[in-house]
């Protein structure tokens, strides 16, 4: 059992980390498809990517119910780091998180089980937080939409590997829907609701 | 001693989580008003709150900060909200449109082309452009939900009907990415086409009435408008008295009670570069110029 001195640390610099980590993720959420670098230097616990980790750090706290796949509460670490970091409280119903970890994408629930928000209220929907194999190498994907210019190429090794054709639901939901940032290592990559896969190729 | 010390940025982070996932939202679903708990700050609603809630929120030491009230860089307003940041973030500030990274504006968007990773932040004071039409929030809601913006289009109408023209001057509702009817804030609707495919990101706080939203970078914005009465951009038919710019904003100066007027650029950085670039309008001495002591 993991005490709370054993927790891998959290940002060295809570204030400024938090600051350049949430410029990332606002450049990748205004820019879809290309990849941003988190430069903060962060302790994660096992089975969480870096980038994750700080992500987790700069946008969780007590005001957002966080969901975990079965690969991020295999063990209760990631749980108690976030608890004992964030004061976030973990929930079994991913329909009311306002954002979902997910360690292993390939057994990424169905996305209804997440929140979508209502048609007044859109933003209360769940953040997917996907991590993935690779974010440079893999098959190309075409992207289109608010953000970008023409359009954005995205090499990716991703799971589930129907991840676009499932995130078409966010077309006939608009304005509800779901935003996805994927993350390997330190680079993340958004694909907020707005964004429509154009072609993808090997 | 014991001189009070504030968090970087002034607001808390707590705050600064909750600011920071409304704007993630707010870019998310273009144009869509997204409610958050608005901070008291140190100043008075109607002097920015809003903006200055989202600046704290997205800046860093990094960022070059530039502050414009009504295009000016050397009004009261522009220069505390500046000083403020200068405080408690120790920022670097500019005038410069071009070297700012963090642009906070009131009323106006810079007459030079704004470029990618630059943060223009808009002070907001009521963000629902259905609000004059419809007091109630529950009912301007659903209509957002909807989609159902015919009342805006009446209200056009209307002022063709009355004036034989759309006479909606500033706050000029906007359309993005074809979904959300959008206020782009005060700002003259002569700024309103530079908010279409912008390079930079366009983000808008309103503290008093608790709301963000955003345009992301190359989003469509469409000012509306009626296929036999297009929207216009308005602008005075006078060169500027200072720099001669035929293409800027210009403000109108009462010069003295005998009706003499002269029209300058609303934009003081905008100017000042043509000035320096030997630009002169009508109004311009020559520069002064310093002569060395004997």
């Amino acid at each position: 059992m993991t005490t709370v001195a054993e927790l891998p640390a959290g940002f060295a610099d809570k204030v400024l980390s938090a600051q350049s980590t949430f410029r990332s993720v606002m450049d990748a959420m205004a820019r879809p498809g290309s990849a941003q670098r988190v430069t903060a230097s962060v302790g994660a616990p096992a089975g969480m990517m870096r980038g994750a980790a700080a992500i987790a750090l700069t946008l969780f706290d007590h005001d957002t119910p966080i969901w975990l796949d079965a690969a991020m509460s295999a063990t209760p670490d990631v749980a108690k780091w976030l608890k004992f970091h964030a004061s976030a409280p973990v929930v079994a119903d991913s329909s009311i998180a306002s954002f979902a970890l997910v360690g292993d994408a390939k057994n990424l629930p169905t996305l209804d089980r997440f929140a979508f928000g209502s048609n007044e209220y859109p933003d209360k929907s769940t953040t997917l937080i996907l991590q993935a194999e690779s974010l440079t190498q893999g098959p190309t994907f075409e992207m289109k939409g608010p953000g970008i210019e023409g359009t954005a190429l995205l090499q990716a090794m991703l799971q589930p590997r129907d991840l676009f054709q499932r995130l078409t639901i966010n077309e006939a939901l608009f304005p509800r829907g779901i935003d996805v940032v994927l993350v390997h290592d330190d680079l993340i990559v958004a694909i907020p609701r707005t964004t429509r896969l154009v072609a993808s190729g090997a | 001693m014991n001189a009070p010390a504030y968090n970087f940025a002034y607001l808390d982070e707590q705050t600064k989580r909750m600011i920071r996932r409304a704007i993630l939202k707010a870019i998310a679903i273009p144009g869509y008003q997204v409610p958050f708990a608005s901070r008291e700050m140190p100043m008075p609603y109607g002097w920015g709150t809003g903006g200055v809630q989202v600046t704290a929120a997205i800046l860093g030491p990094q960022d070059v900060l530039k502050v414009i009230d009504q295009g000016s860089d050397d009004t009261t307003n522009a220069i505390s909200i500046r000083k403020f940041f200068g405080k408690t973030a120790g920022v670097a500030t500019t005038t410069s449109t071009t070297d700012a990274t963090v642009i906070q504006t009131r009323h106006r968007i810079p007459e030079a082309p704004l470029h990618a990773g630059q943060v223009l932040v808009y002070q907001v004071p009521i963000p629902e452009p259905l609000r004059f039409l419809e007091p109630r929030e529950t009912e301007t809601r659903r209509m957002h939900a909807l989609a159902e913006y015919g009342l805006m289009h009446v209200k056009l109408y209307e002022d063709i009907a009355r004036f034989g023209h759309i006479a909606t001057s500033y706050a000029y509702p906007v359309k993005v990415n074809a979904r959300y009817v959008m206020d782009p804030s005060p700002t003259p609707k002569f700024d309103n086409p530079k908010m279409d495919n912008c390079p930079a990101l366009q983000l808008f706080g309103a503290g008093r009435e608790k709301r963000i939203y955003a345009i992301p970078p190359h989003t469509d914005v469409v000012s509306l408008d009626f296929e036999d009465h297009p929207f216009t951009r308005y602008r005075f038919n006078a060169p500027c008295a200072l720099c001669g710019a035929g293409d800027s904003y210009l403000d109108e100066i009462v010069t003295d009670d005998k009706g003499g007027r002269m029209f300058v650029c609303s934009d003081t950085d905008y100017c000042e570069s043509r000035r320096l670039a030997g630009h002169r309008g009508s109004e311009s001495a020559a520069p002064h110029k310093e002569r060395a002591h004997g």
